[in-house]
């Protein structure tokens, strides 16, 4: 045992959660520091739990679509688009192309309205207001169309399992097309306000690098490992709901830090404009909804299906007896894993640092905790 | 839905275009419900037959060359591969797939519980390969109370999934660093998805010490 002093600083362990702003929810980090650095961390997580999986297999096929919406409840249609998916390929049936290219707009404009709230709330906690203002209004007009779509903003329930429920609305093609004239140049101008400002990137520069060796030892995935060179990205590798028929690009950086993982998810809202615009120019005519039966009973088996959610790869294990209900439903939840890698990311950084690598870390805690 | 099974609005027989063979129907045909069932096509049919098929490929059989007996079956359904595989050669599988087969990405460790079978539960490891942008599901079969090793030792991504494993079924993980509760508090007694768990169960005393209230219900 060393010799205590007055001047030996012994380890210090503070709590930050569950109810500290930065964390984006109710995480709870404890945090073990020498100083101002950051010895190691452990989470606390749970506080959100509320048994998904379980509430899956006492539910049948449809009524447990809604519930996905609420797990990671700023990005509700990619969590639906992943279940209906699932369900989907253990039924053996594909979604009309009609249904296809509606999915991929508005799943594209929830990406948007994801990546606009991670860009505001990470702001904020590094201390820049204004982004959040910004951010929060062209998101209200993206939800608009959800909801002159489908009723709700946010937990949308847009999509069923074989396609669609709902026709477009009468100037549906009009009020996307508006919305892509009017957000790109809002990207240049949350960009005028960030990329160069000195403090942001002085607090984001070489802060919470995790290498892409790193992001694949931990299965992070979405922005956090194609900002650590690695370009991959599930819409172009193994293309779903005819994601092959778009031309974009797979934004990667270099540096794996936080600020290259800022930059990647600015580049992925210009692209998903990109994509956007293309499946509304050519939205083939016909049905919506594929041959599927108001009961849905898939043969027996089993299948994994994920998706490139904001977040990363989302995916859905799906058991069934053949029963109207799931036998089991496994939820492959980005935020869980990626967050795992929290505690590599802040060993050796700041206090400070660790609000700011929550925030790149892009989680929410819903679908954390399931 | 009490009566036997009926292709009521059965999945559409859809050909499945360029995926697996499928085998020809091995079960007689079951009676199609009446009314509720789309009349687009020719009559009575049954639902596709979709069983699984033998995995095909190098790659199965270097793993059935190596591991023997241990692999108990290399199989695809609906395209996707799955090796069934015996718990003690787990982890030497998992090792060959990352370290010789490039599944250097773990994408998620799962459970599903059969209380029926004498090994109820099967855990499901899926990998993935960067290099060969293919996914594949290794699974084993443990009886309650049986520990199964650790992937942590392979995949640092293991281990809060097996955390969260141990939290739902109760299934231990031998060798693991941090074996606890992840998501429920860690006095919680029982394992919420196994089969025999109400939906509506909790833990009471637990609600009644911590929260005060005689349910949570």
């Amino acid at each position: 045992m060393p010799e205590t002093t007055f001047l030996d600083a012994n380890e210090l362990v503070i709590n930050m959660g569950p109810q500290h702003p930065s964390t984006h929810g109710v995480l709870r980090v404890i945090l073990k520091l020498d100083g101002e650095k950051v010895l190691g961390t452990e989470c606390v997580i749970g506080y959100l739990h509320r048994g998904v999986e379980k509430i899956g297999e006492n539910r049948t096929y449809q009524m447990f679509a809604p519930y996905v919406d609420r797990m990671d409840y700023v990005a509700a249609v990619s969590n639906g688009l992943g279940y209906c998916l699932a369900v989907e390929k253990l039924l053996n049936v594909e979604a009309p192309p009609r249904a296809q290219a509606v999915r991929v707009i508005l799943t594209e404009l929830n990406r948007i309205t994801s990546h606009l709230l991670w860009l505001g709330t990470h702001a904020l906690d590094i201390g820049a207001i204004t982004p959040v203002f910004y951010c929060f209004r062209e998101r209200e007009e993206a939800l608009k169309i959800f909801e002159n779509y489908c009723g709700a903003r946010l937990t949308t329930h847009a999509f069923r399992i074989g396609g669609l429920q709902y026709e477009l609305y009468d100037g549906f093609e009009q009020e996307v097309r508006a919305f892509c004239d009017m957000f790109l140049p809002k990207v240049d101008e949350y960009e005028e306000l960030l990329t160069h400002n000195r403090i942001w990137v002085q607090r984001l520069k070489g802060v919470g690098i995790l290498t892409g060796e790193e992001c694949k030892e931990y299965g992070v995935t979405g922005p956090v490992l194609r900002a650590a060179g690695v370009k991959w990205d599930l819409r172009k590798a193994q293309p779903y709901s005819g994601y092959e028929q778009y031309e974009f690009d797979i934004p990667t950086g270099q540096n794996a830090d936080t600020y290259d993982r800022y930059l990647v998810r600015m580049q992925e809202m210009r692209q998903s404009i990109r994509i956007i615009r293309q499946a509304v120019e050519k939205i083939p005519t016909g049905p919506i909804m594929g041959k599927v039966g108001k009961v849905v009973k898939p043969p027996t088996g089993e299948a994994y299906v994920s998706i490139e959610a904001p977040k990363g790869e989302l995916g859905y294990f799906v058991v069934s007896d053949n029963s109207t209900q799931p036998y089991r439903v496994r939820v492959r939840p980005p935020s869980f894993i990626n967050l795992q890698a929290l505690d590599r990311m802040v060993r050796g950084a700041l206090v400070a640092d660790v609000v700011a690598i929550i925030g790149t870390l892009d989680i929410v805690l819903g679908e954390v905790d399931r | 839905m009490a009566d036997e099974p009926k292709p009521e609005g059965a999945p559409a027989p859809a050909d499945a275009g360029g995926q697996a063979p499928q085998p020809p129907a091995a079960k007689p045909a079951a009676k199609p419900a009446a009314g509720a069932a789309p009349a687009g096509h020719a009559p009575p049919k049954p639902p596709p037959p979709m069983a699984s098929t033998p995995w095909e490929s190098d790659l199965a059989k270097e793993i059935r060359e190596r591991f023997g007996d241990a692999v108990l079956e290399c199989s695809s359904y609906l395209g996707q591969n799955f090796l069934v595989a015996r718990p003690e050669a787990l982890i030497p599988i998992l090792e060959f797939l990352k370290l010789e087969a490039d599944y250097d990405y773990l994408v998620d460790l799962t459970a599903v519980d059969y209380p029926k079978k004498p090994e109820r539960f099967e855990v499901t490891y899926i990998l993935y390969s960067f290099a060969r942008n293919d996914r594949v599901r290794v699974k084993t079969t443990l009886a309650d109370g049986v520990q199964a090793a650790t992937a942590t030792t392979v995949y640092a991504a293991a281990n809060w999934l097996e955390r969260e494993v141990f939290d739902m079924f109760g299934i231990q993980f031998d060798g693991h660093p941090d074996m606890r509760r992840i998501l429920l508090p860690e006095e919680w007694e029982g394992y919420p998805l196994r089969k025999e768990y109400s939906i509506v169960q909790q833990d009471d005393r637990w609600v009644k010490e911590n929260l005060g209230i005689e349910s949570g219900q």
